[in-house]
């Protein structure tokens, strides 16, 4: 949609000429984030760099009733930060820097646009980091962090983007600024600041955030593990936790996927074994040999092939490393893949990977299964071509029944990646219509003209009714008298 | 049990209609924490709700009941050597698992382990319409929909009457041992938050009395390092002193009016202000007893409470009244009006007909 020549010209007040974009190549990157199969392009992207030009571009789009759709560093996986055709697409990116960082408190304060590892790379000097590290941390904005509950492999025992932050400063549709949090461990009234994660930028906008910084541990050592069957490596993984041990980071890969990451990076992993799982213990080096010799003593006991434990840093990298590559990986076997993202209990995985692998037969594509196996979140990888007619639909359908799956065994259809355009018609089936009312009036409650981010992460009713998925509980429907087709 | 959710119901759907206030009451083991209830408020009792709906100790998840005993749960996760890793204060053996996450309270582990609301992963709930929702999970890592578990905790049932909870627990640590050491309050600050910054393993800091106490947890070696690193004397009553800590029973607590609870930035210098102090939470965390005084007008506390509650402030956080209400002190640090505004409009999708616990949190809802 070309936009109105006021609104050009408003905006042009208050953001200098190369911040205000409108001509369609201009408008080309970021016509989509992670999720690229999803795309449209937005009527006018803004780069404000200051807080005050923010505000006033809310303010505006108050004004004129013309939704606004925060983007950080676009590596989304769901869709969140896809534009709205009618819609100003608001990058946060020019908002990055690192604006204090207080050793003694253990405490960073940064702007929204703050790659999530620079924070890391900034508090090294004092011996501290930002624990939560999503795959794209390289890339990945805090802001983008905030917006997702963004997750990675070490957050079983250091847990998310809620669990690491202690204040956002965010501005309301209205531009009114709210402090949420505070310096201290809480803060006064409803628990905003869990609100405010991961709510997808539906609610406000995020302009500066003060994240806790933890000790970097003294040593980590990892230990790759082979099994000749995923259910016996599933069961290790409980009987680790069982023995009383919370690994930082606890990861597993099927066959398919170990095959792929071998042949790309040459890691050194076992090619006849069903399953790797990498288990990772951090602490003092005192705490680290007592768990690595235990964690040793229960895989052996659970039927692993074959089992190497880190000798150095260099060998513990190159280990991560395989894991790390899967989605590149998966990149170089297949033209396209799709990555989905649910979490289940853990004891429903060999039965899950069964239903994925019946599936894979069904549609007949291919699928590599990685898996934060510590906290039960799987990310199956769906092998597609862009290029063949239909194979993004039935992909997409694939990927739907395994988030279906993911519910049935109690489990939810997003553990990081968020809900975003991607996954709005599953959250028909993971949720009553009594549960998505409230969501919108949560919404209503912040933005009561669905101004920011509108369509994202809650489906209207209307549209769960289209999907025809409706969650139907204890047998009664909600809306007998909704068209269903 | 589902008898009990039907009456509970019922019961919210004839109050809503009426207007009637309805006090949620679970044990009533933190009655004294809060605004007390309104007068005219009829009485809510989920205790008959109880019992633990699922465990399993591989998930590291625990489903309860609200009206179960949090004395129950915690001894069924220690037979299976695990934990509520963020040490509710129970206040009296009558506490339940609902009144803890709608109080919101964690004990001495806090700082290093999360507090209650860093470990629910999902709630069954009522709203004040009767409408049963559930939100959140029994899985570890859930995006899916806004975070209305974690807004429920310290919400003081205004929002809602838990059903049932699931929380991530955790495996109790190998071996604990605590060390104290003598220094003042200035030193304590300092040496608390650069102890935090250093990879040891300190599950809990306290000091009172010119004497910090150490709790260090997790495998023997790491422990013995780490007390050679330290230094210090070991104290032989360590669990016991954390006890006694946790529930409030420890001598400090003892004058028992006014008792203010200052959250706040965990470097913020020794404050000057009449009483006596104790530090938790490497210093995040101020207990503030005042002299008891004779004045029972009104205007000095409120003049202290200003006094204390801007100094809070200053240092990033906050100031609670956590005993000896005076009734014209608000009990929790009050809301900028912008964030006051943003309260009601989510009390009144939750609760329209404003009757769930009004004024526990709040006298403006």
């Amino acid at each position: 949609m070309s936009p109105a020549p006021e609104l050009i010209q408003r905006l042009h007040t208050y953001l200098p000429s190369d911040a205000v974009l409108y001509e369609t190549e201009d408008l080309k990157p970021y016509e989509c984030d992670g999720l690229s199969a999803y795309r449209q392009t937005p009527m006018i992207v803004v780069l404000p760099q200051t807080e005050q030009q923010i505000i006033q571009v809310l303010q505006l789009c108050h004004e004129t009733h013309t939704p606004v759709v925060a983007r950080g560093a676009g590596t989304g996986l769901s869709g969140g930060a896809l534009p709205h055709d009618a819609g100003i697409l608001m990058s946060l990116a020019k908002l990055n820097r690192i604006l204090e960082i207080d050793p003694l408190a253990r405490t960073a304060r940064v702007q929204p646009g703050v790659r999530n590892l620079a924070i890391s790379d900034a508090a090294k000097p004092y011996g501290l980091y930002y624990a939560p590290d999503p795959s794209s941390q390289i890339a990945c904005s805090i802001g983008g962090n905030v917006a997702e509950n963004s997750g990675g492999v070490h957050c079983l025992k250091y847990g998310l983007t809620v669990h690491n932050i202690l204040k956002l400063r965010v501005l309301t549709i209205e531009g009114e600024l709210l402090e949420i949090g505070g310096e201290a461990l809480d803060s006064a009234g409803f628990d905003l600041l869990a609100l405010m994660t991961g709510s997808e930028g539906m609610l406000g906008i995020v302009t500066e955030i003060t994240v806790k910084l933890i000790p970097i541990p003294e040593k980590a050592q990892l230990v790759m593990v082979a099994f000749d069957d995923i259910q016996k490596a599933g069961n290790a993984v409980a009987n680790v936790i069982a023995a009383g041990i919370i690994p930082a980071g606890m990861e597993m890969m099927d066959k398919i996927t170990i095959h792929a990451v071998e042949a790309f990076l040459h890691a050194g992993y076992d090619l006849n074994a069903e399953a790797i799982l990498l288990c990772e213990s951090d602490g003092t080096t005192e705490e680290v040999a007592d768990e690595i010799a235990r964690i040793d003593t229960i895989m052996k006991s659970s039927g692993a092939t074959s089992i190497r434990t880190s000798r150095n840093e260099a060998e513990r990298l190159g280990f991560w490393a395989g894991r790390k590559a899967a989605f590149p990986a998966a990149g170089r076997v297949s033209p396209d893949y799709y990555c989905m993202d649910g979490t289940i209990p853990r004891k429903h995985l060999g039965q899950v990977l069964s239903g994925i692998e019946a599936l894979s037969e069904h549609y007949g594509l291919r699928c590599m299964n990685v898996f934060h196996a510590g906290d039960g979140n799987l990310h199956p990888l769906i092998l597609y071509d862009a290029n063949t007619p239909g194979e993004l639909e039935k992909t997409e359908a694939f990927g739907g029944k395994i988030l279906e799956m993911c519910i049935h065994a109690g489990g939810t259809i997003t553990g990081e990646h968020g809900v975003g355009m991607e996954k709005i018609n599953q959250m028909c089936i993971q949720f009553k219509s009594d549960e998505l009312e409230i969501f919108h009036g949560i919404k209503a409650a912040f933005d009561p003209q669905n101004l920011l981010n509108p369509g994202k992460a809650v489906p209207t009713l209307h549209r769960c009714a289209e999907f025809g998925a409706m969650h139907v509980h204890s047998g009664s429907e909600k809306f007998p008298d909704l068209p269903r087709f | 049990m589902q008898t009990i959710i039907d009456q509970i119901t019922a019961t919210l759907h004839t109050a809503a209609e009426r207007g009637q206030p309805l006090h949620i009451q679970g044990g009533g083991s933190k009655a004294f924490y809060g605004h007390p209830r309104t007068e005219s408020a009829e009485s809510l009792d989920i205790t008959p709700y109880q019992g633990i709906v699922n465990y399993e100790s591989t998930e590291l998840v625990i489903t309860a009941r609200a009206g179960t005993r949090l004395s129950e749960i915690e001894s069924v996760l220690r037979e299976h050597g695990q934990m509520l890793a963020f040490e509710p204060p129970h206040f009296a053996n009558t506490a339940t698992l609902g009144g803890c996450v709608a109080a919101g309270l964690s004990g001495p582990r806090r700082a290093s382990a999360g507090a209650v609301r860093d470990f629910v992963l999902g709630v069954r709930m009522l709203d004040g319409t009767g409408r049963d929702l559930h939100f959140g999970g029994q899985v570890m890592k859930n995006v899916a929909g806004y975070d209305i578990s974690r807004l429920m905790v310290g919400s003081m049932g205004t929002l809602g009457v838990l059903l049932e909870v699931s929380l991530k627990v955790l495996p109790l640590p190998v071996a604990e041992k605590t060390i104290c050491l003598e220094m003042n309050a200035t030193q304590a600050i300092k040496q608390m938050n650069q102890w935090a910054g250093k990879p040891l393993p300190i599950s809990a800091a306290c000091h009172v009395d010119e004497q910090l106490s150490i709790r260090l947890s997790g495998a023997e070696t790491a422990i013995r390092a780490a007390q050679t690193q330290l230094g210090g004397e070991s104290r032989a009553d360590g669990d016991t002193f954390w006890q006694a800590l946790r529930e409030q029973t420890h001598p400090f607590f003892k004058p028992a009016t006014p008792l203010w609870r200052l959250s706040i930035k965990s470097t913020a210098p020794e404050y000057h202000l009449p009483g006596k102090q104790l530090m938790e939470w490497n210093g995040a965390l101020r207990w503030l007893a005042c002299q008891n005084d004779q004045d029972n007008e009104g205007s000095r506390s409120d003049n202290a409470a200003h006094v204390i509650r801007e100094a809070a402030k200053a240092a990033g956080g906050h100031a609670t009244l956590f005993r000896g209400h005076h009734h014209a002190t608000p009990v929790f640090h009050p809301l900028t009006p912008a964030l006051l505004s943003l309260h009601r409009r989510l009390k009144q999708q939750f609760d329209p007909a404003g009757i769930l616990n009004p004024g526990r949190l709040y006298p403006e809802f």
